[in-house]
């Protein structure tokens, strides 16, 4: 797109999107730092990352100052106002994911002083989807690509039906053996965070979507399995193993 | 600022090395420039001010020089005569009637009068200089009193008479009583008897009514002014109600209503060229239109206005098409845009905003047409009337052409009367500019 | 069309279209200033026109009250409509129409007269007052309708031109209303006032939405964001995009429209 007549305000647009990628990208890392010091059970790193989340505070509330400068002193229009407030969403959505990576971090802590739980690969899987998703949509922002957004904001579907899967499995470790509840609660909580990343994630799209088009991605949201109204009986599931 | 940047930059000197002086405006040279600037702005205010004070010194020298000579025109030598109403003269057979009082020897009562009071004056010579100490006037003067009083006839009554003008300049000082006899109009014995009367008292300066309530005359101290005061007046009257309301009507038509065609163009063209033809060139139009043509009345103040109108129309067309052009759009597109008409938009709102510049225009043309005087000769206003025109078709002259011909005339008197006459035409250009200011300002204030 | 008038206002489409405007032509001279303009303005809605400068707005809006007819070289083809008469007609009058859509100028210019013969300037042209007090009653409803009665009740002979700019331009929506227009066409109405001026005029702009059909060129697009239903953008003569303000200001579809809101254009 052209460039505007008042070059200062391009500076400003391109000053709020650069904020922005660097914010996407520390989020990014935090994700990936997270999940690390959860599956080596490394609490050294974990707690790195739990001071880490700092950062990405403080860049979302540069993102928030320059929003506010903007509007009160360009007035965007059209493409331009849907670009700041997109930002501001986008800003807001990372800056939950990072405490969703920071609590995730929190309770690997907490995991690497109890037994090592035997679970699947699920969670792992469930990680590295969420963070292929965050990746996807921040080189979705970078590039402005629509196709790409709305194939991450698709995505979540994957991510809730493992979250589903992995809810009935800790359930099941839990029935299994009391000792397991306090770890698998714990996992519980990191699937719950990781199946929340991925709804920011798609939040982001959705954010990406409106910047870019000019519309609301108005088809509702895929749901792929809910944990949340999920039953697991006792009986039932040994019955299924 | 670096030691190495002052070095480098060749128009700063040490003494405003200071936190600015790499600024361009603060160098030497920029300090020359600017001293050269306000030079030329001095000089030129020195020339513009010499330019006025040329112009305000001749305009002072003129009016001293008017003022000076025309102010002793308005009062009048008089002498105090006993004169003796001798039925002899005024009524040689017994009649007392109008008719036999005006045709009586009423020089001959004068001189006898004077000859009363001077007996050395009895020789023929004698005779007729000192009949020529008072003014053709005063047997006008002495015939109008009897025949107002028919009983004054066969009585003698002291009379201040009008001296002659030869009289009246040598008591104003006009003329020198220094020089060598056969250089003087008047005499040595006609000195003694004048002196002899200003010793006795018997001769004084009067305020001269006659100047500015009579009309022209071939005796300098019996003119007045009033006849061209009222033959310019006419005259303005019947230019004013033509050219008037023609030109407006013609400048509101062209401004507001004209099609902008080639036809337009070309009157537009053509009223900006009648504006500039010399005035003499209406004058004979009028001959042409106005005497031969319509075979109106010689010398009239009627023709004469008819003529100085088709002269003025142009220049108050073109005044008040500039007016009607000042008036700001907006005002028009308000008043169109609540459905006016055309011409309620032009006589609502239009010319009353326009009626300040048009009428500027009109009494600057006006007082042009006053000073007018070529056109006025071609229509025969230059007569001599030495009667008061009673209304716009009588023969009649106006200022300018008075002032022309009394300047025209030999005689000493007229000079001080040719000023007076000029004083009155300023007055009367005042009187009007100031009628324009009080107008402006009237209409203005509706605004 | 059906319309129950105790529902709620129908959307701008649906409304009863007030004007409008078909394969509309200007030509000034030489220079073709408006192309095949087509569009509909409904009745009691705000329609705003926006456009770089010399982009035609203007021209098309003294289009709509036949404004152009002053200018000898400008000629309009093409059908302008007002509640399907032919504005354009050979048996339309001028002034009768002219009192139907009234006009609000850039630079408020109210006459050099009293603030009661301004506004009763129009009524008396129009000969719309039987008696003094029937005019009286006129001048007063329409200086309440342009929010000035109570700032100028008080003195209504001292002249308009003494009110500030801001009164002076409600003043002449006093004057336009007071003639009983069906739609007010305003030509920058807010240019030459001040931001607290201009609040008082657009405050009064919503409130006339309630009874006049209103057509407002502004250069000024908060302004039309801020007080216009629908908003229209022009640009070389061509009406480029017409759509619900809040479409145009948040997604226009025109490439151009977007260039010229976002400060891209040129």
């Amino acid at each position: 797109m052209a460039s505007h007549i008042v070059k200062s305000y391009d500076e400003q647009l391109r000053k709020l999107n650069d904020t922005l990628v660097r914010m996407g990208g520390v989020v990014e890392s935090q994700i990936s730092a997270a999940m690390q010091a959860l599956t080596r059970r490394d609490p050294d790193l974990a707690l790195a990352t739990v001071a880490g989340d700092a950062r990405v505070d403080e860049l979302e509330r540069q993102v928030d100052e320059q929003v506010v400068t903007l509007l009160a002193l360009r007035q965007p229009m059209a493409s331009d106002l849907r670009l700041v407030v997109g930002s501001l969403r986008i800003a807001s959505d990372l800056e939950r994911m990072a405490d969703y990576a920071k609590n995730v971090a929190k309770r690997s802590v907490a995991l690497s002083q109890m037994t090592p739980v035997s679970i699947a690969a699920t969670l792992p899987r469930m990680g590295r989807v969420a963070q292929e998703m965050v990746k996807d949509v921040l080189d979705a922002y970078v590039a402005r690509d629509v196709d790409k957004a709305v194939a991450v904001w698709n995505r979540d579907e994957e991510l809730d039906a493992l979250h589903a899967s992995l809810f009935r499995e800790l359930v099941t470790h839990m029935m299994e053996d009391a000792r397991n509840i306090t770890p698998a609660t714990h996992l519980l909580f990191i699937a719950k965070n990781l199946e929340r990343i991925g709804d920011h994630a798609t939040n982001v799209a959705e954010a990406i979507h409106f910047q870019v088009v000019g519309r609301m991605l108005s088809d509702a949201r895929p749901k792929g399995g809910e944990a949340s109204v999920a039953v697991v009986v006792p009986g039932a599931t040994a019955g299924d193993a | 600022m670096t030691d190495a940047s002052l070095a480098a930059s060749p128009h700063t000197s040490p003494a405003n090395a200071s936190a600015n002086a790499n600024s361009v405006h603060m160098t030497d040279a920029a300090r020359a420039r600017l001293r050269r600037r306000y030079a030329a702005d001095r000089r030129f205010r020195r020339v513009g001010l010499a330019a006025v004070l040329f112009g305000v010194s001749a305009l002072g020298f003129l009016l001293f020089t008017i003022l000076s000579n025309g102010f002793t025109a308005f009062r009048q030598t008089e002498l105090r005569l006993d004169i003796v109403f001798s039925r002899d003269i005024i009524a040689t057979d017994g009649k007392t009637d109008s008719r036999a009082i005006r045709a009586a020897d009423w020089a001959r009562l004068v001189r006898e009068s004077l000859q009363a009071k001077f007996p050395d004056a009895r020789d023929r010579r004698g005779s007729r200089l000192v009949e020529a100490l008072v003014s053709p006037g005063a047997q006008g003067q002495l015939m109008d009193m009897v025949l107002a009083d028919p009983s004054l006839i066969g009585q003698t009554r002291t009379v201040w008479v009008l001296a002659a003008s030869d009289i009246d300049m040598i008591v104003k000082g006009h003329a020198d009583r220094g020089v060598a006899e056969e250089a003087r109009r008047v005499n040595d014995r006609q000195l003694a008897w004048m002196d002899a009367l200003q010793k006795d008292g018997a001769l004084r300066l009067a305020f001269n009514t006659r100047f500015l309530t009579g009309a022209d005359s071939r005796y300098p101290e019996l003119v007045g002014i009033w006849g061209g005061i009222l033959g310019s007046l006419y005259t303005l009257a019947i230019t004013l109600a033509l050219a008037f309301p023609l030109g407006v009507m013609a400048a509101i038509y062209l401004e507001e209503f004209a099609p902008k065609n080639r036809f337009t163009d070309l009157i537009e063209v053509n009223i900006n060229n009648l504006a500039a033809v010399p005035s003499i060139v209406f004058g004979l139009l009028g001959l042409a239109v106005f005497l031969n043509a319509f075979g109106m009345p010689r010398s009239a103040p009627l023709v004469g206005g008819c003529v100085l109108a088709l002269m003025s129309l142009p220049i108050i067309i073109i005044a008040a098409r500039a007016a009607l052009r000042a008036v700001p759009p907006s005002i028009r597109e308000a008043a169109l845009g609540l459905g006016a008409s055309r011409l309620q938009m032009v006589l609502h709102h239009v010319l009353p905003l326009a009626m300040p510049g048009i009428l500027t225009g009109t009494i600057l043309s006006m007082a042009h047409a006053l000073g007018e005087t070529a056109p006025l000769l071609m229509i025969g206003m230059v007569a001599f009337i030495v009667d008061i025109p009673s209304g716009p078709l009588d023969a009649a002259t106006v200022l300018p052409v008075q002032i022309f011909m009394w300047a025209d005339s030999p005689e000493r008197g007229f000079v001080e009367k040719t000023s007076a006459a000029i004083l009155v035409l300023l007055i009367f250009l005042l009187g009007m500019n100031a009628v324009a200011i009080w107008l402006r300002k009237r209409f203005e204030r509706r605004w | 069309m059906t319309t129950n008038p105790a529902t709620e206002p129908a959307p701008a489409s649906a409304r009863r279209a007030k004007l409008t405007a078909s394969g509309v032509d200007v030509f000034y001279g030489p220079k073709h200033a408006i192309k095949k303009v087509s569009i509909d303005i409904a009745e009691r809605e705000v329609v705003a026109f926006i456009g770089p400068s010399g982009c035609g707005k203007s021209t098309f809006l003294r289009c709509l009250n036949r404004m152009n007819d002053t200018i000898a070289a400008c000629r309009v083809t093409g059908d302008i409509r007002l509640d399907r008469d032919d504005i354009y007609a050979p048996d339309v009058d001028v002034v009768q129409l002219r009192a139907r859509v009234g006009m609000v100028f850039q630079k408020p210019n109210p006459f050099p007269k009293s603030i009661y013969d301004n506004v009763a300037y129009g009524p008396r042209i129009h000969g719309l007052a039987g008696s003094k007090s029937e005019l009286d009653g006129i001048v007063e409803h329409a200086l309440k309708g342009a929010a000035l009665w109570k700032e100028v009740a008080d003195r209504l002979d001292s002249p308009g031109t003494g009110l500030s700019g801001g009164q002076q331009q409600r003043l002449c929506i006093a004057r336009a209303i007071a003639v009983s227009p069906e739609v007010i066409l305003m030509d920058e109405p807010c240019s030459a006032l001040d931001p607290i001026a201009t609040a008082h005029v657009e405050e009064l702009i919503d409130e006339l939405r309630a009874r006049y059909t209103i057509v407002i060129v502004t250069h000024n697009m908060q302004q039309a964001a801020r007080v216009s239903q629908r908003t229209a953008f022009f640009h070389l003569g061509e009406l480029v995009e017409e759509n619900d303000t809040s479409v145009i200001f948040t997604n226009p579809r025109d490439e151009r429209t977007q260039g010229y809101i976002t400060g891209r254009y040129g």
